[in-house]
């Protein structure tokens, strides 16, 4: 299997708290790796140096083999790496076709309006979204705009999506909904790189997982593998309830 | 304001020609050009003539407020800045106007676009002072501009009205040709709206960092926007100031101008192509009339800024927001 995406001993800082503190791992193509750890524990952080809100103080970030180390957010768009966020960030006076017509036009391939729109159309169909195509982004719900966030990262035709929280604030159906959109993402070939808290779909969808606690990795393996490490354990002991549930749901 | 700012998909795929807005821009820009001219109703030509440099003001700016989201409060620089340049090139290497006016506006768009890479990387109300720091700088920089005249100013020679057929008739041209201005403005502001490049400015306009992480070019975008409407109103402030044979920074470079066409835009309707022009034709025609009002005639600017007000309170939308609301349907006719 080959890397999409390596990331190299990279650091980051804010004053004086390392947020990011010489991290190396990889995602590999058609892989889904999870991405956890405690509140604060840097994962929003290394999402923004991956795509770009921010570069690294150092280290290196390569995607597709390719150098993308302290490219601004929209170059990186280019080479294939969509985002959806933790906050859902809708334009929100542009309706659902719209809003995914902008990823398409200006995603990987830079397509024309005209084709654009059949691609974005395509996308907010594949995640559901067919029947509120022409209805603005600041009317949707919650979950909506979750679904809206992953149909224009799809409509960009990346090759390595970034899914931020997708599942937090939705209720268990539309987390059962949404889990199936992910695997159906997946089947499409295109890789994921996810944080997520809820355990139960983390543990489930991921192929491998990387656990993140003070800006470094702790643990890096197979979900059983990774749940049953001491030390993982151990710095989710400040919250027993959910080492508990951890090690329950690898079993 | 729902859906203002946004175009019609199921549209995007017939050619433009197709599309009614295209022809209703033609059918109004030639009425425009007709109406005093018919009857040689000079006084109707000289209301219609400002309302043709306040529709072209309105119509640019708009793609900068409307479609990017940056309220740009200088953007008089623009059409004082051309004006001079089409003064000066008249005046002293003699150019004719058929080369001074374009000159102008080439000039002006080649200078916005390094300014605009630079104060675009300012947001909100920073960007918008900045917008005025750069009025006031190039008006200081003119007024002690000595080959410019100076705080005095520069006069042209009424012998330049002379190729043009006189001074009667030159005044007739100089109005068919801000007409076509406006017409182009409108026609640009409309192919910005439709294409790419306009999509990457709305998405600007709705959240500027989800525009950049979706790929978005934003500074390239956002100067290439200052720049492409730098040209028309440079143009036009070429013809205008060619039009009174004088030009002099406090007139070159009047905020007042600036701050009636923030109001035109919103009272017409930001983001739409049709409201800043409609809003820009009903505020001339107001702004005459209070004018020539005895209770009225000083308080101009004190009705532009409680329209403003009133507008921002109740009509977010503008004119055109509140027409779509009662007629959806009307923005398959006029955009």
């Amino acid at each position: 299997m080959s890397a999409i995406l390596e990331l190299e001993g990279v650091s980051r800082n804010f004053g004086g708290l390392k947020a990011i503190d010489n991290l190396s791992f990889v995602v590999n193509e058609r892989e889904i790796l999870g991405l956890i750890g405690p509140n604060g524990a840097g994962k929003s952080t290394l999402f923004n140096l991956i795509n770009g809100v921010f570069p690294p103080d150092r280290g290196r970030i390569r995607f597709r083999g390719v150098d993308i180390t302290g490219e601004p957010p929209y170059r990186i768009a280019k080479h294939g790496l969509a985002r959806a966020h933790q906050i859902v960030q809708p334009l929100e006076q542009m309706t659902v076709l719209e809003n995914c017509t902008v990823g398409a036009c200006f995603g990987r391939e830079s397509l024309s309006r005209a084709r654009a729109s059949e691609v974005a159309r395509e996308a907010a169909v594949f995640v559901g979204l067919e029947d509120r195509l022409e209805v603005a982004a600041a009317h949707l719900n919650i979950a909506g705009k979750k679904r809206l966030e992953l149909a224009r990262s799809l409509a960009a035709q990346a090759s390595l999506l970034l899914l931020d929280e997708v599942l937090a604030g939705l209720n268990p159906t539309e987390v059962d909904y949404m889990i199936g959109v992910i695997r159906r993402i997946r089947e499409r070939g295109i890789a994921i790189l996810m944080i997520e808290h809820l355990m139960q779909a983390i543990m489930s969808l991921s192929d491998r997982v990387v656990v993140l606690n003070s800006g470094q990795k702790l643990a890096e393996g197979a979900p059983a593998e990774v749940a049953n490490n001491p030390l993982v354990i151990e710095a989710y002991l400040g919250d027993p309830e959910l080492a508990k549930e951890f090690r329950g749901e690898a079993r | 304001m729902t859906d203002l700012a946004s175009t019609h998909v199921a549209q995007r795929r017939d050619s433009v020609l197709r599309r009614p807005f295209f022809w209703v821009i033609g059918v109004a820009v030639i009425v425009f050009a007709l109406a005093p001219w018919i009857g040689n109703d000079v006084e109707l030509r000289e209301s219609f003539m400002l309302a043709t440099i306040y529709v072209i003001l309105a119509s640019n700016l708009n793609v900068m407020i409307g479609y990017a989201g940056y309220i740009n409060f200088g953007s008089i620089v623009f059409f004082g800045l051309g004006g001079y340049i089409c003064v000066y090139l008249m005046a002293v290497p003699q150019w004719p106007l058929a080369a001074a006016a374009p000159a102008a506006g080439v000039i002006v768009s080649a200078l916005a676009l390094p300014f605009g890479l630079g104060i675009l990387r300012l947001r909100g109300a920073y960007f918008a002072l900045a917008t005025i720091g750069v009025n006031e700088a190039v008006q200081a920089f003119v007024t002690n501009f000595k080959p410019w005249g100076g705080a005095s100013g520069m006069y042209l020679s009424t012998a330049l009205f002379k190729p043009l057929g006189g001074p009667m008739q030159a005044l007739w041209t100089i109005y068919f040709l801000l007409v076509a201005i406006m017409g182009l403005s409108l026609y640009l502001s409309w192919g910005i709206k439709i294409s790419k490049f306009g999509l990457g400015l709305l998405a600007i306009g709705q959240n500027e960092d989800a525009a950049s992480v979706m790929g978005v070019p934003t500074p390239l975008y956002k100067a290439m926007a200052y720049c492409a409407t730098a040209f028309l109103p440079a143009m036009a402030g070429g013809l205008y100031f060619f039009k009174g044979a004088f030009i002099q920074p406090s007139d070159a470079f009047d905020l007042t101008f600036s701050t009636e066409a923030i109001a035109i835009v919103m009272l017409g309707g930001q983001g739409t192509i049709a409201g800043p022009a409609i809003g820009a034709f009903f505020y001339e025609q107001l702004r005459g009339w209070l004018l020539t009002s005895e209770t009225f005639s000083n308080f101009q600017l004190v009705a532009a800024g409680a329209l403003l007000l009133v507008i921002v309170l109740f009509l977010p939308g503008g004119l055109m927001g509140w027409l779509y609301q009662r007629w959806p349907r009307l923005s398959r006719w006029i955009e």
